[in-house]
């Protein structure tokens, strides 16, 4: 059952990285997480963002979306939308080392994403655009 | 987000301090690069002891400075690292290209 949930979008602007990610992380803090259980949420936000600005909206600057839920288990759901090119080989985009920028990119974002949370799920269309959801439980300080 | 540099004759060494991510990696390499095109050292130390957040931008950013480090023989240190950066360096299988070493508690 979800008791809390929070909506925002922002434009894909990479000064809005750092934004999105203590947004997300501070709307996360009513669950009491660790240090370390905040810096996760923190770095997965961070990876599924900037994916939307330097991939989905490469040559444009677009809306992304983002959604926290919190549920009664002590799970925040995260979802990370962008309505830009989309990703056409999932599976082999969440390879480690699978880039299509090359530059200084390293290829492991969905890695970082993958071991930073419990759950990623990626979903995407050509031309319609990518969905992450990113879905950690919180065991916090005091369990 | 700031760097700064110090060459010895031998040994460059960068001290980062901020957080490095995809919006804040551009102007940090573009200045430890700088250095290191001009120093050519003979190792490179990047201290990451004021890195308060890095996310897979800050794996780009040593593999690159490898890259360009090894086309003259250089070799890479990185030292400093919190829990978590030294979780995603590790990740990256960073440990087999350069000598990576956490911080100590402050
Ligand atoms: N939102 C997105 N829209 C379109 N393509 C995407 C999106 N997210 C990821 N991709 C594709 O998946 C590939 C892998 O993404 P991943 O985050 O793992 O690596 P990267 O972004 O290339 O490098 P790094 O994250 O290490 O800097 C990308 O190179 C890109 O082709
Ligand atoms: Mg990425």
């Amino acid at each position: 059952m979800i008791i809390n949930e929070f909506r925002m979008t922002v434009d894909s602007r990479s000064v809005n990285e750092s934004f999105s990610r203590a947004t997300v992380a501070a709307f996360a803090a009513q669950l009491d997480p660790t240090l370390e259980e905040i810096n996760d949420i923190k770095t997965a936000v961070s990876e599924a963002v900037t994916n939307c600005i330097v991939h989905g909206y490469k040559n444009e600057v677009g809306k992304i979306y983002i959604t926290v839920k919190i549920h009664n288990d002590n799970r925040v759901i995260i979802t990370i939308r962008d309505k830009g090119c989309g990703i056409s080989d999932i599976k082999k985009a969440r390879e480690p080392l699978f880039t299509t920028l090359g530059g200084d990119r390293a290829g492991l974002g969905f890695s970082v994403m993958e071991s930073f949370t419990d759950k990623l799920l990626v979903r995407s269309k050509i031309g319609v655009g990518t969905t992450v959801t990113l879905c950690k439980k919180i065991h916090g300080r005091t369990k | 987000m700031s760097v700064k540099t110090d060459f010895d004759g031998e040994i460059l060494y960068c001290r980062l301090s901020g957080e490095i991510d995809h919006h804040t990696a551009l102007p940090i390499r573009l200045e430890v690069d700088d250095k290191i095109e001009n120093c050519r050292p003979k190792n490179t130390i990047l201290d990451f002891t004021d890195v308060t957040f890095m996310d897979s931008s800050g794996i780009g950013l040593v593999m690159g400075r490898y890259k360009l480090l090894s086309e003259f023989n250089g070799t890479l240190e990185v030292t400093g690292l919190s829990n978590n950066a030294y979780k995603v360096m590790r990740l990256a299988g960073l440990d087999r290209i350069a000598t990576i070493t956490k911080g100590v508690k402050k």
